[in-house]
């Protein structure tokens, strides 16, 4: 057992082994106790240095039905610049005797320095614009539970490649899957070399056109004043997922967004509704796989040796 | 008295390679032939069969983090550093703190070289007052008092206007500019080289343009006010590039890069290696290749260390917070070698002037020659062995080698130093 660090480092075998042991949690989820013993005894701790209830609130609700003891850390920046250093507090958590640590923070590959740094397992809820494993591993479960395989598949990415750490680890982890893989944004968004992992569509059209999967990303609105974006209502037009876009899109698709949406920015409500839009499910789906994480990385047997 | 027997002599890119003996008296090379008579009670014998023999080199580019910085590194411990690489002149950057930016200071970093210092110190001063970008410094009094260029390195100075005014008023006092070329805007929040390795690590990217707008910029200026203009660090192909124009134009122009830049890419970044972390970022292999060229067309006219040395702790934090820069002092004479006189890119004649003429040239310094009558300035190293770089091995007081754990080859294993064996088989003696 170790560490889930990001999804360009591990296999394909590993990714499987954690989608179908999340197929299982999810029957887990799906009982009325919901609970499990897994976890018992196994303290897991919450470092976010960014603010998200979403990915937070999942990952505690996960450990909590496998019956770990959970403590969750929230840290303003502000008082890391008073002082104490990540490295601090990381050699705190471990003479408290923490076993898994998830963390989120603002910084490319921060949950690899701690992993460097300590001797408990480390999660990785979203490191800067590097990865997100478990969105994309619920993206992954999402998908394979509706079309019954993540094989093979034409998907495109629209929005905010650049700075997405779930555009990343969805091509990584997709890639594994011999899936064909679009991406389509805005020139400022797309990041260099970007083709060598994607096919960049020249056009909204053609990136969602024929695809059996688009998932959206979320667009922060403050890079607007960094020359990213223009306007909301400019990106809705032209990069949105609207009605107008929706003629393209068959009734089959699925249309997957990590959330928080900015409706009427990145897609409509409308097409929000739709039946083949996953979204909320994508949510309930992500306590199952982050079960299944947490399980693997307390266990000796488990993918990380 | 010295005597270095069978010493293979390199001594510059246009003479031939000579087997001799030497014989040093006192401070300086007293002859040089075929089987000088040995008298080991006089004088001290050195075997260097089988080694070369070149004349000591010079980093124009440097840190001693003294005054401010002595837990990084200080003048001691930095020259001592630069001596085991090979280096009897270094010159150090002003960005300190305070920073060198004055008379006081200029005279401070000599006073205090000359206490402790083997080799020789020479300080560069600032541009701007506070390298803050806004008002020139006393770069008059910086040169009187022994200044041998001026710099803000560290920062770019972004007001074009400034810049133009320091290479105008420079030219009173026929002090080189070296310019750290780097738009702020464009390399803001950047970590690494804008392109493969930053879309896969979500590492914020600084594009290649942040160094060459502003080496396009400063060439500009540098031909209209016919100053000499020194571009230091030069990292992409774009630069060197607009130097060559430069060049060809008849711009008062020269340009350094550093070992790191000439062997290793971006990608020594993967796996997030705080060490790697330098500024400009490491780049690409066509960047490798071009600056291999644009040093073999004589386009970049030495080479440099950089040396930057940092604290563990400095480095061992998150990325985005760990600070730029890797020590260099002893390693560049065998990553140059290793990285292009082994692979054939270039003789080992054309390092001598990579490392000492051209060095000294641009900061207005005769070059070392193994000549007789000429001080003995050399050194002795075995061009057969293989080191790996490992952090118990490292003078310097910090650490941070981007070289670490890489093999390289050939060894400087003995230095002389106006006459004196500051450096034997390996071993500092100072
Ligand atoms: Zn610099």
């Amino acid at each position: 057992m170790k560490h889930l660090l990001g999804l360009r480092e591990i296999s394909k075998e590993d990714i499987i082994k954690i989608l179908n042991l999340a197929k299982d949690m999810k029957t887990i989820l799906k009982s009325e106790t919901k609970k499990t013993p897994h976890l018992q005894g196994y303290s897991v701790v919450t470092l976010f240095y960014e603010n998200s209830t979403r990915t937070r609130t999942s990952f505690e609700l996960a450990a909590k039905f496998m019956s770990a003891n959970t403590t969750s850390i929230s840290v303003q920046t502000s008082s890391v610049q008073k002082g104490e250093s990540l490295l601090d507090t990381v050699k705190t958590l471990e003479a408290l005797k923490t076993d898994v640590l998830i963390v989120r923070h603002s910084v490319s590959g921060v949950p690899h320095f701690i992993a460097k740094n300590c001797s408990f397992s480390v999660i990785n809820a979203g490191d800067g614009m590097n990865e997100h494993p478990t969105q994309a591993l619920l993206d992954m479960f999402t998908i394979r539970e509706r079309l019954g395989t993540i094989e093979k598949l034409k998907i495109a990415i629209i929005g905010d490649i650049l700075h997405s750490r779930v555009a990343r680890s969805n091509i990584w982890g997709l890639s594994k899957f011999d899936n064909q893989i679009t991406v389509f944004g805005p020139q400022t968004l797309i990041p260099p070399y970007i083709e060598n992992f994607a096919y960049v569509a020249s056009s909204l059209e053609e990136a969602v056109s024929g695809k059996d999967v688009v998932i959206d990303l979320r667009i922060q609105l403050e890079r607007q004043k960094r020359g990213f974006i223009t306007s909301k209502q400019e990106y809705y037009k032209f990069y949105g997922l609207n009605e107008d876009i929706m003629r393209y899109i068959s009734g089959s698709t699925l249309i997957m967004h990590p959330g928080p949406v900015n409706r009427g920015v990145e897609i409509s409500s409308e097409v929000m509704q739709l039946p083949n839009s996953t979204i909320d499910e994508q949510v309930t789906n992500g306590i199952a796989v982050r079960m299944a994480v947490l399980y693997l990385c307390t266990r000796k047997e488990g993918i990380y040796r | 008295m010295i005597l270095i027997k069978n010493a293979q002599i390199v001594n510059s890119i246009h003479d031939k390679n000579e087997k001799a003996d030497i014989l040093i008296v006192d401070d300086k090379i007293e002859k040089i032939g075929k089987d000088i008579e040995e008298n080991p009670d006089k004088m001290i014998i050195i075997d260097a069969s089988g080694k070369y023999v070149m004349p000591s080199f010079t980093d124009i580019h440097c840190h001693l983090r003294e005054p401010g910085f002595e837990y990084k590194e200080d003048i001691k411990s930095g020259s001592r550093a630069a001596l085991a690489g090979g280096f009897t002149t270094i010159c150090c950057m002003p960005n300190t703190n305070p920073p060198v930016d004055n008379r006081a200071m200029v005279a401070y970093i000599k006073y205090r070289a000359k206490e402790v210092s083997p080799i020789e110190v020479l300080p560069v001063g600032a541009i701007t007052k506070g390298l803050l970008g806004e008002e020139l410094a006393e770069i008059g009094f910086m040169k009187e008092e022994g200044a041998i260029a001026i710099s803000d390195d560290g920062k770019c100075v972004m007001n074009a206007n400034i810049m133009r005014n320091a290479l105008l008023y420079s030219k009173d006092f026929s002090i080189p500019v070296i310019s750290h070329c780097e738009d702020t805007n464009l390399s803001e929040g950047g970590q690494i080289n804008l392109g493969y390795v930053s879309t896969i690590t979500g590492l914020r990217g600084i594009p290649r343009e942040a160094e060459s707008t502003i080496v396009a910029r400063d060439i500009l200026l540098a031909k209209e006010t016919k100053a000499h203009l020194h571009i230091t660090h030069v990292s992409t192909k774009e630069s060197v590039r607009l130097i060559k124009m430069a060049k060809e134009w008849g711009v008062n122009v020269t340009a350094d890069t550093c070992p790191h830049y000439i062997s290793l890419t971006e990608e020594e970044v993967l796996g997030f290696n705080t060490n790697a972390k330098v500024n400009p970022p490491l780049r690409t292999q066509e960047d490798i290749e071009a600056l291999i060229e644009g040093l073999k067309e004589g386009v970049i006219d030495c080479i440099s260390t950089d040396h930057a040395p940092h604290h563990k702790d400095e480095k061992n934090v998150e990325f985005n917070l760990a600070a730029s820069g890797t020590i260099g002092f002893e390693t560049a004479f065998s990553v140059l070698f290793t990285y292009l006189v082994e692979k054939n890119e270039f003789e080992l004649r054309k390092v001598v002037e990579l490392l000492n003429q051209n060095p000294r040239k641009i900061i207005g310094l005769p070059p070392n020659v193994i000549k007789e009558g000429e001080k003995a300035n050399l050194v002795i190293v075995d061009l057969k062995k293989k080191w790996e770089v490992k952090e118990e091995n490292i003078m310097s007081k910090s650490k941070n080698s981007v070289f670490l754990g890489k093999l390289l080859t050939s060894y400087v294993e003995t230095v002389i130093y106006n006459g004196k064996i500051l450096k034997k088989d390996g071993v500092l003696n100072c």
